[in-house]
């Protein structure tokens, strides 16, 4: 096997590993938007009807609507718990390791955000299979369509997170990136409301989530699901991936 | 195979932490003596490209760290003065990933330390998980992970710290005689003072400074002192104190 795919698959088990070895994390992130699934969209299901609007044929419940939204939700939480762990192996030297190999460095950044992004995207598929028992019917086919928008999406966010965490120092300040980052970011964007309702109440607020990139993760998910292409979305969130991408590996500080 | 520092000053945040440092590592093993606070782990952060050089230069036999970094990895192993081992992986799985970061296989990997493990009295805990070992034991795996690629220069940044004296005694010996057996590049930093023979190269840094370099037992001759201990209390402390 080629070094740099031995290299690969290396940095990809270690992040599989560690995840199933926290088992607090795996069911944190099963459990938060199965509340949300559950008890948050029970409760707004009657208050909130949604119209007929792309991508879905006819009048839909609730619950159906925010489901991309949760995926997105996932790969947020995730994706900023891996900046976290950087920060951790930051402070734990194991970043040091990670940069004594002879592998150059952007590769080695690479490989940690698809290995974030391939975590990202299994946890995801656990939540939409379990979304089917709670009767949202996601089309089966749906599920394929839907791997390269939540790869694309978890790509772009994990990006963010590592840029992120040249900004964060300790661990303890990982409460910032949740106030000020994982919050305005899901809550500004069409994850919960679609995006005509929240023009209706308030335009300021409408213009924020255009302008929120996480809006245009959600909405790519959404039409993966259902078996569409949403070109603006996946133009906007690509343009993301490529951007947040270089910074991320070209600002990373390995040491603090 | 030689280490070469040449004019090397290093700030953090306009505090001078090294200043003006000129040395050359001979294939061996050579000491880097000093006390806590003198610059020990910054210059060994310059030497394993965790820090840029702001002045002077670093070689490793042919290579600039500034321009040659990954060729010079390719050659170096380090063990950290903080442990760097994923104390959630077992023990084999840390060696494994730190082979692979290498481009080796997990069966190379396996055929490689099986022998160094088993000098190191460590075979026997392969698969239990790194938080289980004890400091000492999480230092061998650490000896053992440094040897994996077969590297030309080893850099030990106070390798056996806190450690028991058996502990101790195991890890620089091993050390010792993988410098003889395998003509490696040794930098040995430590202020432990039993540990320096006097067949030893010996460099004294203090405050940020080179204050002697030599071997051993010519520098307890040039001093006229009778242990390295008297040799290092009177280089490092103000002629007051004496």
């Amino acid at each position: 096997m080629p070094p740099y795919l031995i290299c690969f698959w290396a940095i990809l088990k270690r992040e599989v590993l560690r995840f199933f070895q926290q088992r607090s994390r795996l069911l944190s992130a099963l459990v938060r938007p199965l509340l949300w699934l559950i008890v948050f969209a029970a409760g707004f299901r009657s208050a909130l009807g949604v119209s007929i609007m792309p991508p879905y044929e006819s009048y839909i419940l609730y619950q159906e609507y925010i489901v991309p939204g949760l995926c997105a939700m996932i790969i947020l939480f995730n994706s900023m718990q891996t900046s976290l762990s950087m920060v951790y192996d930051r402070e734990m030297g194991s970043m040091k390791i990670l940069f004594m190999s002879p592998i150059p460095k952007s590769f080695l950044l690479l490989c940690k955000l698809i290995a974030a992004a391939c975590l990202s995207l299994l946890q995801v598929v656990i939540f939409l299979l379990l979304a089917n028992i709670v009767d949202v019917e996601i089309p089966w086919w749906g599920f394929i369509y839907a791997i390269p928008s939540v790869f694309l999406s978890a790509f772009f966010l994990g990006a963010l997170g590592l840029i992120l965490s040249n900004f964060i120092k300790q661990l303890e300040n990982f409460a910032g990136v949740m106030n000020f980052v994982i919050f305005p970011m899901f809550f500004l964007s069409s994850a919960l409301y679609p995006l005509w309702k929240i023009q209706e109440s308030s335009l300021w607020l409408y213009w924020i989530c255009q302008y929120n990139p996480f809006t245009y993760c959600v909405e790519m998910i959404r039409f993966a699901l259902y078996g569409q292409f949403n070109i603006q979305a996946c133009s906007v969130v690509l343009g993301c991936v490529l951007v947040c991408g270089f910074v991320a590996v070209g600002t990373f500080k390995p040491k603090k | 195979m030689s280490i070469t520092i040449t004019d090397v000053t290093y700030s953090f945040k306009a505090k001078p932490v090294l200043s003006d440092i000129n040395l050359s590592l001979k294939p061996g093993f050579n000491v880097l003596l000093g006390p806590n606070g003198a610059g020990k782990s910054t210059l060994l952060s310059l030497l394993t490209g965790q820090r840029k050089i702001q002045q002077g230069k670093i070689t490793f036999t042919d290579y600039d760290i500034s321009h040659d970094t990954r060729a010079i990895m390719a050659q170096l192993g380090v063990v950290f003065q903080q442990t760097t081992l994923d104390l959630d992986l077992t023990v084999l799985q840390n060696l494994t990933y730190f082979g692979a970061l290498h481009g080796l296989s997990a069966a190379t990997v396996l055929n490689r330390i099986t022998p160094v493990l088993t000098q190191l009295a460590l075979i026997d805990r392969l698969q239990d998980k790194v938080r289980s070992l004890n400091e000492g034991h999480r230092r061998r795996v650490e000896i053992a992970r440094c040897m994996i690629h077969l590297p030309q220069y080893l850099l030990l940044d106070e390798a056996t710290v806190g450690l028991d004296v058996d502990s101790r005694k195991l890890i620089i010996e091993h050390i010792r005689a993988l410098a003889t057996a395998q003509h490696l590049t040794v930098l040995w930093t430590t202020h432990l003072m039993d540990e320096v023979l006097e067949d030893d190269p010996l460099f004294i840094l203090n405050q940020g400074k080179l204050i002697e370099q030599g071997v051993c037992h010519t520098l307890l001759a040039k001093h006229q002192q009778s242990s390295v201990f008297d040799l290092y209390r009177t280089l490092t402390q103000p002629q007051g104190l004496l």
